[in-house]
């Protein structure tokens, strides 16, 4: 039997025998509003749903009936016996062909035009005398006779209750009585045939005794796990065996009330078609909702918890995120939008995705807001990469809509989703690409009652970690190829050429009884949430085990590193660790004040472009490797160290004939002790700064992928360099340190204008490098990110005497920025320098012939320099001209 | 007076054991009598659910100083309050503590005690507000005093013991 069909029937069985006694309580007290409305109620829906399974002579027969009861409720008709009855027979008349729909799954033929004429009369006020019971009698005549045919084929052998039909029936025919009528047909078989066969294959449980029947269930694996551990600290035990079928009866009890609970998720997106629908309509955009794994199960608590979510998360694709079609159209992108759903499982957890193929995030729209919401400066934004900006999105307050819109601008926004997401042990994750589309990720545990839990030891003391958001373990120092290592006093460790962050789990909850203990051998759970991954540094690691989540204490829950607590099966408490809580105490969410990674994936995404790069490796304080572009350095000297002279608070050495300030970069010098001592040299013009530092190891080629961003000044962060944690340090910083001495010179040697420079370059990394370079060489440089906000400088009426700008960076790239510059009068014969990591020939030519003026490798810093002066000489010759 | 020894290692407080010393007459004058930093003190019978011998109680990080942990009671998790750190005493070795179970706003809480005395009935007549001069610690957390023949039974006010 269709699905559809065979809930219609449940459901019905159920209305219909609720209807029998609010109908005679509705006799007893004729005024009862309540019993009323809730006929009434019953009635309409049998009717709605007849009409919408296509049930047209039940629908007619349930209207009918509808009609009557509407005017009772509207007080236009007094409910006496003679109409109770008239509506008994059409709720009889209701069963009877719900009898033959159930028998045949095809309404049963018949005519019932006579009961609906009755039903009319009594609507309509006239009274209901003994013509009026002859009617109904009447309309109840032709009824038996096709249910009869269709019951006994239904039946089959079943004849005996099919044949007590049409005697009732003609019983009925012989009784004046019209009650006796409807009492004989709601007596007669087909409504106690109806609940016997297909609704007693389901019945509905109220959702509390569920949720009882679950806790008692989680109580009782708590107590199983507990005999269990109990059990096992004794062999030989008499009780092993009846244990271990106890605990196989526990488990399969365990799923089986799971399993009660579990509810295909194509439940919480049946309302969303009609949704899409309706905004499609409201905002003139065509749009498709594909939903893919409709049927993939997750517990009811669960999803009732994500409905919300998920439909305020199609509503903002449906509004922002797809075009209107002459949009799509315009960017050559099929006119109807597409959003798709999609469910699955993966290890015990649901994964569901919500994307769009629409414009996708504006981040520089949302890295404004953000400014101007104060949630970031605009350094800070200048530093982030582009996914780091799009999870602003997810801050209170925080609504991309630059106009609040009837459908989604209702005060609730992104935030309360991931709030909401977060709150049951889930986690989000964002993906969006300007122009593409949008897609979210949530992943949520399938049941909140049981979660699979990692139990961790720190410091005595034992943890949960729900296991949702550990990815590995990792098994760091003793004899275990992965150590530890420190910047600083920051723990990192070397994971797959990435450094993970890592916490002491100890430090975090201050259970450290001596600072600093450095364990030689300890336990990394590698933590994820949301985008960000990060170790948790633990003394010890114990089973996963299923546990059940009791919410803390009152007094405890403002303590937000942890999500709840439980027992385990040796009987103790145990806290239940919050990665969520844990990764916002320790800024490294993206709710999180501190971006530090992000910082540093923009600075790492910069460098990548740049691919290869040939970096000095060298020792400077501490024993770990420092780094810096060779490009930057113009020589290495070694200079004795009695040759270094103390001039206030700066020290100087004489080299090639001037005096060059010298910086060290361990902090300090020792320069009592004889002997010689490495100094990077920059140099320009003949101005120099040396950075003394204590060893030059190596030049390699590698590449800059700063991960860990360092709040020390003048180390712009953490990279895998040759295989080693390395500090890069930032040589505007300590170029600056040297600036008045260098600046004066230069200022001096200068004219009254120093030419002024516009470097556009998406790496925040390579923006650093270049500004003190270029200002050293005597330029005045402004830098910014984007093409499009170099072009509004332009707009803005900002003159530069040369532009050098990237070529690969999103948005414009360098090709379209230089035709775009090219273009138009402000700047069109401004000088046009390309930075980029290759340059062949091809290139050559299309730099060219976009409009570039020049062509240099990056990190080539003399060639820069000398670039820009020969531009900049062509130029002034082109103007004296 | 009606008074009841309570076994000191395992619960009989719960449930009817205790009940049915009080349900003779109005419970509201019965208490439970217990000793903290030497002090007799006095819980009203009525919210009291378990009385514990000494437990194993799970440290709780970052909690207030007053939480000694939670406890396992028959699957119930339980936050322990050290009453001697609530009431501004040296904190007393909770090894040996015992632990005084009582229900506040559906919530369970064990308040971690030297020693749990007995069940007595209390003279209204005998009650005395809090004398004026009482450290303020001990003035915020207790309702008034009895003045039993031998010693003082300072009633505390759970609601406020537990408010931290």
């Amino acid at each position: 039997m269709d699905d559809l069909l065979a809930d219609f029937l449940t459901e019905t069985a159920e209305s219909l025998s609720e209807l029998d006694t609010a109908l005679v309580r509705l006799e007893r007290a004729p005024d009862d509003q309540a019993t009323l409305s809730l006929i009434f109620r019953l009635v309409h829906t049998i009717k709605g749903t007849c009409g919408f399974l296509g049930l047209t002579r039940l629908e007619k027969v349930a209207h009918a009936a509808e009609n009557v009861l509407g005017r009772f409720r509207d007080g236009a008709l007094v409910p006496t016996p003679e109409t109770i009855t008239v509506v008994l027979a059409a709720i009889d008349r209701i069963k009877l062909i719900l009898a033959g729909l159930e028998a045949t799954e095809a309404e049963p033929a018949g005519d019932d035009s006579a009961l609906i004429a009755d039903l009319n009369a009594v609507m309509e006020g006239r009274a209901p005398g003994g013509a009026q019971a002859a009617a109904v009698v009447q309309s109840a005549a032709p009824v038996p006779e096709p249910p009869q045919g269709e019951r006994a084929a239904a039946a089959g052998a079943g004849a005996g209750t099919s044949t007590a039909l049409p005697e009732r029936m003609e019983e009925a025919h012989s009784s004046p009585e019209a009650t006796t009528a409807s009492e004989a047909v709601a007596a007669s078989e087909p409504a106690p045939t109806a609940e016997s066969a297909v609704a007693a294959q389901t019945i509905r449980v109220s959702v509390e005794v569920l949720e009882h029947l679950m806790t008692l269930v989680s109580e009782l694996v708590l107590a199983r796990n507990q005999l269990l551990q109990l059990a096992r600290l004794q062999e030989n035990s008499p009780f092993a065996v009846p244990l271990q079928r106890l605990s196989h009866i526990t488990s399969d009890l365990q799923e089986g009330v799971m399993k009660t609970r579990m509810q295909p998720i194509g439940n919480a997106w049946n309302k969303l078609p009609r949704l899409v629908r309706d905004l499609a309509r409201e905002t003139g955009k065509k749009i498709e909702l594909v939903m893919l794994g409709a049927d993939t199960e997750l517990d009811r608590q669960v999803l009732e918890f994500i409905k919300d979510p998920l439909t305020h998360m199609v509503r903002n694709s449906a509004d922002h995120g797809l075009e209107k079609p002459e949009d799509r159209r315009a960017a050559g992108k099929p006119e109807t939008g597409r959003i798709t759903l999609n469910a699955y499982h993966e290890g015990g957890h649901i994964i569901i995705e919500v994307s769009d193929d629409g414009r996708g995030l504006n981040t520089r729209r949302i890295a404004e807001k953000a400014v101007a919401l104060g949630l970031a400066t605009e350094a800070e934004i200048a530093a982030l990469s582009e996914q780091s900006i799009q999870q602003f999105i997810f801050r209170p307050g925080f609504s991309t809509a630059a106009q609040v819109t009837a459908v989604s601008g209702r005060g609730v926004g992104m935030d309360v989703v991931k709030t909401n997401i977060e709150k049951i042990g889930g986690t989000i994750d964002l993906r969006s690409r300007e122009g593409l589309g949008t897609t979210i990720t949530i992943k949520i545990p399938l049941t909140l009652a049981i979660v699979s839990a990692l139990i961790v030891e720190a410091a005595g003391e034992r943890f949960a970690i729900p296991q949702i958001s550990v990815v590995e373990l990792v098994r760091a120092g003793g004899r275990s190829e992965t150590r530890i290592e420190r910047i600083d006093s920051t723990p990192v460790l070397r994971l797959r050429d990435r450094l993970l962050p890592l916490v002491r789990l100890s430090a975090l909850l201050h259970l450290d009884s001596a600072a600093n203990v450095f364990e030689s051998e300890a336990f990394v759970v590698v933590t994820k949430v949301g985008a960000q991954s990060f170790g948790l540094i633990v003394d010890r690691v114990f089973d996963t085990e299923e546990i059940v989540v009791k919410p803390v204490a009152p007094i405890l829950r403002d303590i937000t590193l942890f999500s709840g607590n439980t027992i385990l099966g040796d009987g103790s408490v145990i806290m239940i660790l919050d990665p969520n809580g844990i990764a916002r105490a320790v800024g490294l969410a993206a709710t999180g004040s501190a971006e530090r990674t992000a910082v540093a994936e923009a600075r790492g995404d910069g460098s990548m472009e740049g691919g290869i790069t040939s970096l000095l490796l060298f020792r400077a304080g501490g024993t770990e490797p420092k780094a810096v572009p060779l490009g930057l350095v113009a020589r290495l000297e070694e200079i004795e160290n009695d040759r270094i002279e103390r001039s206030g608070d700066r020290f100087l050495v004489q080299y090639r004939g001037q005096l060059m300030p010298l910086v060290p970069l361990s902090g300090s010098f020792d320069n009592t002790s004889a002997g010689r001592r490495p100094v990077l040299v920059f140099s320009d013009r003949g101005r120099s700064v040396g950075l003394a530092v204590d060893e030059i190891l190596d030049v390699v080629e590698d590449r800059i992928d700063v991960q860990l961003v360092s709040d020390r000044p003048g180390i712009i962060g953490s990279a895998v360099i040759a295989g080693r944690a390395t500090e890069v340090i930032d040589t505007a910083y300590w170029l600056q340190l040297a600036f008045d001495d260098w600046f004066r010179h230069g200022a001096a040697q200068q004219a009254d204008r120093r030419p002024r420079l516009l470097v556009v370059d998406d790496s925040a990394f390579f923006r650093q490098m270049l500004a003190p370079v270029l200002t050293a060489a005597g330029y005045e440089v402004t830098t910014v990110e984007t093409a499009e906000a170099a072009l509004r400088l332009r707009d803005q009426g900002r003159m530069f005497d040369a532009v050098i700008s990237d070529i690969e960076m999103p948005g414009l790239d360098g090709f379209a920025f230089a035709r775009a510059v090219r273009s138009s009068p402000p700047w069109a014969d401004v000088p046009l320098i390309a930075l980029t990591g290759r340059v062949s020939e091809a290139d050559l030519a299309r730099g060219r012939a976009a409009g570039f003026t020049d062509y240099i490798a990056k990190f080539d810093r003399d060639a820069l320099i000398a670039g820009i002066g020969q531009a900049l000489a062509a130029q002034t010759v082109v103007e004296a001209c | 007076m009606a008074t009841l020894e309570l076994d000191r290692q395992t619960r009989t407080a719960s449930g009817t054991g205790l009940r049915s010393a009080a349900v003779s007459d109005d419970t509201r004058d019965v208490f439970v009598t217990l000793t903290v930093g030497g002090q007799l003190c006095g819980i009203p019978v009525l919210v009291v659910r378990d009385v514990l011998g000494p437990q194993m109680i799970t440290r709780i990080p970052l909690a207030p100083r007053e939480v000694a942990g939670s406890l396992n009671l028959r699957g119930r998790i339980v936050t322990a309050i050290d009453l001697h750190a609530r009431l501004g005493l040296n904190r007393s070795d909770l090894r040996n503590a015992m632990s005084v179970v009582v229900e506040h706003q559906g919530e369970l809480y064990s308040l971690l005690v030297d020693q749990v005395g007995e069940v007595l009935r209390l003279d209204p007549d005998l009650w005395e507000d809090n004398p004026p001069t009482l450290e303020a610690k001990w003035r915020a957390l207790s309702r008034g005093v009895f003045r039993q023949s031998g010693q003082l039974v300072v009633v505390l006010d759970v609601a406020a013991i537990l408010a931290i």
